[in-house]
């Protein structure tokens, strides 16, 4: 008897840990196609993968070729990667291609990777920051501007074209094994700077639970924008103490001087960008998402920092 | 990390540390909650604290029983002394009664979150940016809020006014009767006098970002601090008009002036 054909989705970012987390995840009862601006990326034999840039025409022939039923939209390339004009191509133009052809192709389901820097890392930032509250991040840098772009396009286009079924997942730090971005990148470090004085309270969320998220959300059709991020909470220096790293404090008043500092040694690893990150807490409340999904991590604090700590000890 | 546990073995006692831990303050996996109290060094100030309480301001506290011990609380104070001295000592009052303690959490000033250190351990002993967000979500969680509704109309009055209740503002009002809760009126009696202020030199305040700069002794008197705390008021209601909540504010402030003039009318002497 021939199997009833599998619903497709095309899955962004693919050279991404997380993406490949959530392809694991998805493959038994999808077929995947997977795609990444900046490489190409081996998954496995029966998943065709793609380096393809979004804002080039052969792009659409994807969705010609595989008449795909929903897109996970994972990929966005970091402020250290490339040059704001290619990132802000990318990042935000490479997304409403992406939008608009999910739209022209009759694409049931869509989910856009957001992150909480959206909310911006302000002095007067509440906790618990809710899905409703104002993206400051664009005021504080022009690094993080194609962030809130991109979400402010995701959500046009989620009000715009209620039948792609948009959710934006908002999701707090992602580490855990193989996340390349700056905070796991700290962690996994012997030293790590901080900002003297300052130690704000952070969330993370292990990737593997992350990916879980990802799934429930495509596999649960709920439209919306959601925060993902468990109930428990750590500061940073304490973070960087658990995960058997060093803390180096940098001189932090006047607030000109760490700048000063992370510019002109080149530290890519605390990057200019994120800085107020490091100062103030963006704590997000994920509540929202764990009612609406029935979700709950499975990988508590203490497990992930024990990962660092571990990853260090064996090297 | 190694001076935390160093102070600790130094001065925590096991009677004050089992008094600490009655305590049901809930916390993540690793001690901390989103507005960053974390329940270590919360412990560890108290009982560093327990000195200047007792020995130092000598306070005493009558009706600190009329707080709940669960449900959303709002503790409305009248706010002096320069330095918010006067809500850590009614955290540390509520924080250590025999009964179903309870830790308390005080809304501070919008720029503590920019002072290196400062700003850092006022959050994990409890204090929060006094926003309005803030405030609601944590009434919401059932928690038990210190509020001063004069704000920096009260602490930063000068010596002459003591004693004199400032404007009050009306979101605390708002507030409890949104999330339902309970408001205890305190009247702190003694702050006024720990650090005496002249005049407050405005550019000097203006020039460094701060509220006020007061013109006053480098030292923090050691005045005798009384905290009276009233009877529980309730105030139900929504789409109340801003008038009738403005009469509500009025009806707390009153209280809170009768429980003021009896802490000054028992008092025998400043110091």
């Amino acid at each position: 008897m021939i199997k009833n054909k599998k619903p497709k989705i095309l899955v962004t970012g693919a050279a991404g840990a997380l993406a490949q987390q959530v392809i694991n995840r998805l493959k038994d009862d999808y077929q995947i196609v997977a795609v990444d601006f900046r490489k190409h990326t081996y998954i496995s034999d029966d998943i065709p993968s793609y380096q393809i840039n979004f804002n080039k025409r052969v792009f659409e022939d994807l969705f010609r070729k595989y008449e795909f039923d929903g897109v996970i939209h994972l990929g966005r390339i970091t402020s250290s990667e490339e040059t704001p004009m290619r990132r802000y191509n990318a990042n935000v133009l490479g997304t409403q291609k992406l939008l608009e052809l999910s739209h022209k192709y009759n694409i049931k389901r869509v989910i856009v990777l957001s992150t909480f820097h959206v909310y911006g890392a302000n002095a007067y930032n509440p906790a618990l920051i809710d899905e409703t509250a104002p993206l400051k991040a664009a005021e504080l840098t022009m690094d993080l501007i194609d962030s809130v772009e991109l979400e402010n396009l995701a959500n046009i286009y989620l009000w715009k074209y209620r039948d792609l079924n948009i959710t934006i997942l908002r999701p707090c730090n992602i580490v855990g094994p193989g996340v390349q971005n700056t905070m796991s990148s700290l962690l996994s470090s012997k030293h790590g700077p901080v900002l003297a004085g300052f130690s704000p309270v952070m969330q993370f969320i292990h990737i593997d639970d992350m990916a879980d998220a990802i799934v429930l959300a495509y596999d649960k059709n709920k439209s919306g924008i959601y925060n993902v991020a468990p109930e428990d909470w750590v500061s940073y220096q304490e973070a960087l103490t658990l995960s058997g790293c060093s803390r180096i404090p940098l001189p932090s008043i006047p607030p000109a001087l760490p700048k000063l500092i992370t510019k002109v040694m080149g530290l890519k690893i605390f990057p200019l960008f994120l800085i107020n990150y490091f100062k103030y807490s963006v704590v997000i409340d994920g509540r929202s998402f764990n009612q609406t999904f029935g979700f709950k991590v499975k990988r508590p604090l203490k497990e992930i920092f024990a990962y660092y700590r571990e990853m260090k000890n064996r090297d | 990390m190694g001076l935390k546990s160093y102070v600790k073995g130094k001065f925590v006692s096991k009677d004050f540390d089992a008094q600490l831990k009655k305590i049901q303050k809930p916390v993540g996996s690793l001690g901390y909650d989103p507005w960053g109290f974390n329940a270590e060094t919360n412990r560890l100030v108290l009982t560093l604290y327990s000195g200047v309480y007792n020995k130092y301001f000598r306070v005493k506290t009558d009706g600190i029983e009329n707080i709940p011990s669960k449900g959303p609380v709002l503790i409305i104070a009248n706010h002096s002394g320069q330095l918010p001295i006067d809500g850590t000592l009614i955290a540390y009052a509520l924080a250590t009664r025999d009964k179903e303690p309870r830790m308390p959490r005080a809304m501070i000033e919008r720029f503590f979150p920019t002072i290196p250190f400062l700003g850092n351990l006022l959050n994990q002993i409890g204090a929060v940016l006094g926003d309005p967000v803030n405030c609601a979500k944590m009434l919401a969680n059932d928690e038990a809020v210190i509020v001063f509704p004069e704000g920096i109309r009260g602490s930063g009055k000068l010596y002459k006014d003591r004693y004199q209740l400032q404007r009050f503002g009306n979101g605390f009002m708002h507030l409890a009767m949104k999330y339902n809760a309970t408001i205890i009126p305190a009247g702190v009696v003694g702050c006024e006098e720990t650090i005496p202020a002249i005049a407050n030199i405005k550019p000097l305040a203006k020039m460094l970002g701060i509220p006020y700069a007061p013109l006053a002794l480098p030292v923090v008197l050691p005045a005798k601090v009384r905290l009276n705390f009233g009877q529980a008021m309730k105030f139900d209601g929504e789409d109340v008009r801003e008038e009738e909540i403005t009469r509500r504010v009025e009806q707390v402030k009153s209280v809170i002036s009768d429980l003021i003039d009896k802490g000054l009318s028992d008092r025998k002497r400043l110091f």
